[in-house]
């Protein structure tokens, strides 16, 4: 089944557009490799994708559904119930402990604290960090706070993670032993993860791998798809 | 990739340090410490262990007859413990030459090909490669593989992603090149 879908999307700052009309499918349980060199529109699609940008042009689908014309509150409510993140710094709390951190999404969408906290202590234990679980972010390495940020990201089993250059900050590694961790963990309950990154290594993670240059989906080096504005396939 | 050949004499060598062994149990103890390796033949150990014994490296130490085949143990000498060492000791040239069949195909297709077709070439290289390395992350995070899986797999990958750094910027670089080689 197809969960996410990319029709024509345009994307600009200012005048600079970052995405020039991308079309991407993406299927339940499917790992995505999303490539490129830097400025090639990368980030902007991921977060378009995931609801946290809105497209100047072309649709974004969730399941078929039109998410790119709902409003901010609804996006918000679907990356909290559906979607996971994952940014290169896991930008955890600074003020929480570990376990405090990756119970977080669970208390904001409304699960009791004790049952959170246990959810937590469970997903810590799985990324292999359940010994830190009172510890603060400024006690941890920083592959110690890559597993609780990707803890925190798969606590609310998302259908979708979102992870943009997750070992970035991490020696190779540490960095292989985090996505190792947190592709087999998606595989486990079937979710989708689209993730970017500029190194041919961690693609490999993939069961494919989408190269977007100058802001539309490069096939093979060649014959870039025209940039257009338009829905086509 | 990398095409560079190994002196099994000397991986012989080293499997031979921990004791004597029989040729075909050298042959299986190279396919479990270098797995993935290019496969090591029956003749090859053989004729390797006869060069070696000619040369004093290696001597014969028993053999065994268990009503099967002739089997004959061998064991390290004082010299081959020592060429072994010098061996290990010496630092590998890092890159002598840059000969690799991949960049000597894709510098030989711009002076015969247009640049689409050098680039389609370095695309479809770029592919196959990819598809290897994934290949490669699946078989090293398997919850089975071994240490001695994960560590071959780490050494082929290191070199696939370096493959791919290049081929991506050569692909960038191919209408420059193209322009220089013909103008």
């Amino acid at each position: 089944m197809t969960y996410l879908q990319a029709r024509g999307v345009v994307r600009s700052y200012g005048p600079t557009p970052a995405l020039r009309g991308v079309n991407l499918d993406i299927a339940e349980g499917e790992v995505v490799a999303v490539t490129g060199p830097s400025g090639g529109g990368k980030s902007t699609l991921l977060h378009c994708l995931a609801g946290i940008l809105r497209p100047d042009a072309g649709e974004v689908r969730w399941r078929g559904e039109r998410i790119d014309t709902w409003s901010e509150a609804a996006r918000s409510r679907l990356r909290r119930s559906t979607f996971g993140v994952l940014f290169q710094f896991g930008q955890l709390v600074a003020e929480l402990t570990a376990a405090e951190n990756v119970a977080l999404p669970l208390l904001l969408a409304g699960t009791g604290r004790r049952e959170a906290r246990t959810a937590a202590l469970t997903w810590l234990e799985r990324l292999g960090v359940a010994d830190l679980a009172d510890n603060r972010p400024g006690e941890m390495s920083g592959g110690q706070q890559q597993r609780c940020a990707t803890a925190r990201a798969l606590v609310t089993e998302p259908r979708v993670l979102f992870a943009d250059e997750p070992t970035g900050a991490l020696d190779t590694l540490t960095g292989e032993q985090v996505l190792t961790s947190l592709v087999r963990l998606a595989r486990e309950q079937g979710t989708s993860v689209v993730l970017v990154t500029h190194e041919p290594r961690i693609a490999g993670y993939a069961d494919r791998e989408v190269v977007l240059r100058d802001g539309v989906v490069d096939h093979g080096g060649l014959g870039l798809e025209t940039p257009l504005a338009g829905g086509r396939r | 990739m990398n095409s560079e050949r190994v002196s099994v004499p000397h991986v012989l060598l080293g499997l031979l340090a921990a004791g004597p062994r029989h040729g075909y149990e050298l042959k299986r103890a190279h396919d479990e410490r270098l797995p993935q390796a290019r496969p090591l033949a029956y003749g090859q150990v053989y004729a390797s262990l006869g060069r070696l014994q000619r040369d004093g490296l290696v001597v014969a130490a028993g053999q065994e007859r268990e009503g099967g085949p002739d089997r004959t143990a061998y064991a390290l000498t004082d010299e081959g413990r020592a060429a072994l060492n010098r061996w290990l000791a010496e630092t590998e040239l890092p890159m002598p030459y840059v000969s690799s069949t991949l960049f000597a195909k894709v510098a030989v297709a711009l002076l015969v090909d247009d640049v689409d077709r050098t680039r389609s070439y370095l695309a479809a290289q770029r592919q196959a490669h990819t598809a290897r390395l994934r290949e490669l992350t699946a078989a090293k995070t398997a919850l089975s593989a071994s240490l001695d899986d994960v560590v071959a797999a780490d050494y082929a990958i290191a070199h696939l992603d370096a493959d791919l750094r290049w081929l991506q910027t050569t692909l960038d670089r191919v209408a420059d090149w193209h322009r220089e080689v013909h103008s």
